[in-house]
């Protein structure tokens, strides 16, 4: 029986190989994914065990406000420059240095525009002169407060040297100011940045007012210890000798954080892959489940003789099953293989485009081999399972008669599907509406999940009507009407074909339809409410928001013609004692009333005093809150928390934010400074005349600029196009994976059908007219697999969009020509991967064929 | 020998000393050894001949399903040899017509649709008087919507001898089309076929290994190791089964023919 098996597997290495390569691919996501994450967090724990190499001990304030990496940048608070001296008196203390470094410095470079990082942060630090680790490559240190050194990282991206006057932006001041580059740093063994990081040393003067906003203060002190002194027993005096309001750590402990905090945005990125290679192994699993399918009922002579001559129905399962193992084995080793080199890749690319990250060694970490095997082989034998019970049911006398098997009915295959498909439906119901508590995303992936499978099983019923009736429009040729019957000819090979591409033109056109319909709601939102002529604001393009003086919004509201701006900064905060809860400050909230023509629910719409807050009606619901109560706020920067009182109530779309506080709140906000400020002009007044004006007010902040009302929603919406185009690239594997299972299909359906094909050629078909029909075939296929992928996939994006409402989303937007795009490209990958196939057809001996068995 | 019957002029399709020699060196094999036939207009001649005396390869060639080695091989005024596949196709959708052992009709398509299928592929449309006398002659008007799968093996080669009959071809060629039929089945199919030359004019040539089914046809032409070796004109099935039993006696063993 092993044999025999591997025999007819080695018969069949081709068609294997196709559906195999399905299983390749995901397998390779899979253990590319691992591969990647092992090998970037470990370049990272060397980059930061690196960075904290120097350092025994480090004294740092307690943040006022916890925040996770995914939520925005960590602010070590600043605290007294006497706190050094604090430190320098515990006993054991051999060298306490006083340290300012903060994110948010920004070189301008020389052709005038900031210098982003991708990821990277851009810290601005007080020069504490070189160490073992800090070389100075060239010049000098900084000894005025309009001196600084960079490194040479930052020098290269910004092509500035030595002697040159240059400009920055820093987090307290954001607007230009030039300095006088005096010297290039590195760091040991020759790196130019630690983990690509872009730094900036100023002088301590100038990086306490700068960076942290206030003079004579630090934001974390770096200690070593004296001879004989452990960092750990040293860390333990020193947290007593300093009390509860500071943090003592380790520079080992500080090194594991940061490496840790990095590696929590890596795990972001690995399950991005891991949602991928599920999507691949789904419509793999469609491609070998079918190709064993037609194995074996191409094989049922073979096996029934196998049975008339003694094997048991377990004997045929087990060859099905054994040549279905061999296959997973064959492709999860592939995978595996192509995985390694594209963890590899994606590592070498991030390093490079990330900024210089010095990759550690390569590493496969057994998770990745395990997974690999696992998710390979067991995919292929479940998908080969169904098949395998078929291959048992042959009954030993089809070894006799003409392989003439019977369409079984569709019934019981559509029953199961209506109720697989009830089963997703009703869990997407459940994960959409929210009830399904912690379990919301599970709940809506399997929900998916399900409606796919049950989609699928329903697809073969569909096929008859929807096949013939696509297959009428090629009905005009002898070629054509052959090509439509033979499409409709096995409805469960047919449907499945189709339902594999399906799956990746659903979740491109679900996708887009949440997409569209957030992106159109958010422009008619701002268009029907947002009475603002003008907007400065910054386009982001890294970590970090663009912000800008808060003196502009000031001195933009005396500009003649403007009638009233209201700027806006943004932050996290801790809410009443509890949890984190996103916040913004209002220069000034009359202003913002105007703009938005809005009228209090409660209470009065008032420039707010400097303990007042304004709620929009869902935070008010939120909280628990209304008019005249007080809530506690604690920020970023604020010595202890504020009391506000609440003195108005706005509707939800007539508001920014649910929490909207005063001015002064802003200033002790992360960023300090307002990252928006939308502008109304007196009627009548014209945009092109004010427009110049305000533009010379932001002139030094190369970051910001000023927009019209058309072109900042388009800004506010543009993030959205940017997601869907790589969204849909990434999907375009799937669709990939779909046309080899076409390919597959049509070419067991050529063999299948050789004697037919030699009749017809004998008859008098043409070649071109052979390949017209094969090619009909797999159009009718194909575009029958797009038409179910649009309606289940605009489906599914309506069923969100519904369950959306109330964040906002009230438009569906259906994007009808990207579904005539999809109908237009599922009918070219039709043409495509018919041709193989076709030319196999046309080029078939005919009198070989007539008599092939 | 060469077998020459007829006056060249009247000949549907014709052979000048054709050879097939498959494969080269100790595995070569030579199917045809310069035969010469001609298969006059209008009349029912079969090629009978032990297995492997190459009867089916003598039929591909004339049909222009198998290229041959050597020699010319023409249908009406046609040569066929030379030609390529578009040529070739041409020459099948036109003027030749086929009846194969198995049958072969497309299991998605009705009867009708089975019968229409070579004058739909070439764009013809089929003379309606004519398209009614074959299907009256083969008795199918009741089962022209049914599929191949509905009708039973008899039915399904009358189908297929409709098929070849009303395109009006040539020549006819058919493969041993008795083979798979019982011998009721097999007797009113070769009816029709010597109906169609005694009434309509149809030339049939016909391969078989059946004495009785070889007996239905005007002429016979015996063949052995590659060669022609005998014919009968008006045979019977004691005649053909007497020179059959004269063949077997130096049969080569040599296999040139599937």
């Amino acid at each position: 029986m092993l044999r025999a098996t591997l025999k007819s597997l080695l018969a069949r290495k081709v068609r294997l190989i196709l559906s195999g390569l399905a299983v390749v691919l995901g397998v390779m996501f899979v253990s590319g994914a691992f591969v990647l994450t092992d090998t970037l967090g470990r370049s990272f724990d060397a980059v930061f065990a690196d960075a904290y190499a120097g350092v025994d001990v480090s004294v740092a304030a307690k943040p006022k406000v916890t925040v996770g990496e995914a939520e925005g940048d960590q602010v070590a608070p600043a605290f007294p420059a006497d706190v050094v001296g604090r430190v320098r008196a515990v006993p054991g203390v051999a060298e306490a240095t006083g340290v300012v470094s903060a994110d948010g410095a920004r070189l301008i470079g020389s052709n005038g525009k900031v210098v982003t990082s991708l990821g990277p942060p851009q810290l601005g630090q007080n020069w504490t002169g070189e160490s073992d680790l800090v070389e100075l490559r060239q010049g000098r240190a900084p000894q005025a407060d309009d001196e600084i050194v960079v490194n040479v990282a930052l020098a290269t991206a910004a092509k500035v040297e030595v002697g040159d006057r240059v400009g920055a932006l820093t987090a307290f001041e954001s607007k230009r100011r030039d300095f006088t580059l005096v010297g290039l740093f590195g760091y040991s063994g020759g790196r130019d940045s630690v983990g690509g990081a872009h730094e900036i040393g100023f002088t301590t003067p100038a990086a306490q007012r700068l960076m942290l906003g206030k003079p004579d203060t630090f934001n974390s002190v770096t200690v070593r210890a004296a001879g004989g002194l452990t960092p750990e027993a040293l860390r333990d005096d020193l947290a007593r000798a300093l009390g509860p309001q500071y943090e003592v750590k380790t520079g080992e402990q500080l090194s594991a954080d940061a490496a840790a905090s990095f590696k929590e945005g890596l795990s972001f990125f690995n399950k991005v892959l891991l949602g991928f290679a599920a999507v691949a192994l789904l419509v793999g699993t469609f491609l070998i489940l079918n190709t064993f399918s037609i194995i074996v009922a191409q094989r049922t002579r073979e096996l029934a003789l196998m049975r008339a001559i003694g094997a048991s129905g377990r004997q045929i399962i087990g060859s099905v099953v054994l040549e279905a193992l061999a296959v997973g084995l064959i492709a999860s080793v592939l995978g595996l293989g192509a995985g390694i080199g594209v963890g590899a890749l994606l590592a070498w690319a991030f390093g490079t485009f990330a900024g210089g990250l010095a990759l550690a060694g390569l590493g496969v970490p057994p998770a990745a081999v395990v997974s690999a095997f696992a998710v390979g082989m067991l995919i292929t034998v479940v998908a080969a399972l169904l098949p395998a019970l078929r291959a048992a049911r042959i009954p030993p006398i089809a070894a006799m008669q003409d392989v003439a098997t019977p369409d079984r009915p569709l019934t019981r295959i559509t029953v199961s599907g209506a109720v697989v498909t009830a089963v997703g439906g009703a869990l997407l119901a459940v994960g959409l509406t929210g009830n399904a508590g912690g379990g919301t995303l599970p709940v809506i992936l399997g929900g998916v999940l399900f409606a796919f499978i049950g989609v699928a099983l329903l697809t073969p019923l569909l096929s008859r009507p929807v096949v013939s009736l696509l297959g009428g429009l090629f009905a005009w040729s002898v070629p054509g009407r052959l090509g439509r019957l033979n499409s409709g000819r096995n409805p469960r090979r047919t449907a499945i074909t189709a339902a594999a591409l399906m799956v990746g033109i659903a979740l491109v056109t679900g996708v887009t339809v949440i997409l569209d319909s957030a992106k159109s709601s958010i422009a008619k939102t701002a268009e029907s409410t947002l009475d603002a002529q003008l907007v400065i604001s910054g386009a982001q393009t890294g970590p970090r928001q663009p912000v800008f003086d808060p003196a502009v919004v000031d001195r933009a509201a005396e500009v003649p013609g403007v009638n009233t701006v209201v700027g806006i900064y943004n932050d996290n905060a801790v809410v009443d004692g509890g949890r984190m809860r996103y916040v913004v400050a209002l220069t000034d909230l009359a202003a913002m009333g105007q703009i938005f023509h809005a009228t209090a629910q409660a209470g009065t719409i008032a420039t707010l005093r400097p303990d007042q807050v304004a709620l929009s009606v869902s935070g008010a619901k939120e909280l628990g809150k209304s008019v005249g109560d007080r809530l506690t706020a604690q920020f970023a920067r604020s010595e202890g928390s504020h009391t506000y009182t609440v003195t108005a109530v706005l509707p939800d779309d007539r508001s920014i934010g649910s929490i909207m506080l005063p001015r002064g709140a802003g200033a002790e906000f992360t960023s300090p400074q307002p990252f928006s400020a939308l502008v109304q002009l007196t009627p009548g007044t014209a945009v092109s005349q004010v427009q110049p004006r305000l533009e010379a007010l932001v002139a030094d902040n190369p970051e910001v600029s000023v927009a019209d009302r058309a072109s900042f929603i388009e800004q506010q919406t543009s993030g959205f196009d940017t997601l869907l185009t790589m969204i849909q690239i990434l999907l375009a594997l799937a669709i990939v994976i779909a046309v080899l299972g076409i390919v597959n299909t049509l070419a067991l359906s050529v063999l299948e059908r050789t004697r037919e094909l030699g009749l017809l050629r004998a008859i008098g078909l043409r070649r071109a007219q052979t390949m017209r029909m094969i090619t009909v075939e797999a159009v009718v296929i194909s575009v029958f697999g797009a038409l179910l992928g649009i309606v289940v996939g605009a489906g599914l994006g309506a069923a969100v969009v519904r369950a959306l409402r109330d964040e906002g989303i009230t438009d569906l937007v259906l994007p009808w020509s990207q579904i005539g795009v999809f109908l237009g490209l599922a009918a070219l990958v039709g043409v495509v991967a018919a041709a193989l196939p076709a030319v196999r057809a046309a080029r078939l001996n005919v009198l070989g064929a007539i008599a092939h068995d | 020998m060469t077998a020459t019957v007829g006056r060249e002029a009247r000949a549907a399709a014709r052979a000048s000393d054709v050879w097939k020699v498959y494969g080269s060196g100790e595995a070569q094999v030579v199917a045809l050894r310069g035969v010469s036939a001609e298969f006059e207009r209008g009349r029912f001649t079969a090629i009978m001949g032990p297995s492997g005396s190459g009867k089916s390869t003598l039929m591909h060639c004339l049909a222009g399903l198998d290229s041959v080695t050597r020699g010319t091989v023409s249908i009406g005024d046609t040569t066929v040899t030379g030609l390529g596949d578009a040529g070739l196709t041409n020459l099948r959708r036109d003027k030749v017509g086929f009846i194969f052992q198995q049958f072969n009709l497309l299991p998605t398509l009705t009867a009708k649709e089975n019968i229409l299928l070579p004058m739909s592929i070439a764009g013809r449309r089929p003379d309606p008087a004519w398209y009614d006398t074959v299907i009256d002659t083969v008795g199918l008007r009741a089962r022209l919507d049914h599929r191949p799968a509905q009708l039973s093996g008899g039915q399904q080669q009358r189908v297929a001898c409709a098929r070849a009959l009303v395109a009006r071809p040539e020549v006819i060629f058919a493969d041993e089309p008795t083979g798979n039929l019982d011998s009721r089945s097999g007797a009113e199919v070769l009816n029709f076929l010597r109906n169609s030359v005694r009434e309509h004019g149809q030339t049939i040539v016909m391969v078989t290994h059946d004495p009785t089914a070889a007996a239905y046809a005007d002429r016979v032409v015996f063949l052995a190791d590659g060669e022609i070796v005998s014919e009968l004109i008006e045979p019977t099935a004691d005649t053909v089964l007497d020179t059959m039993k004269k063949l077997d006696v130096p049969a080569a063993t040599e296999v040139g023919n599937p």
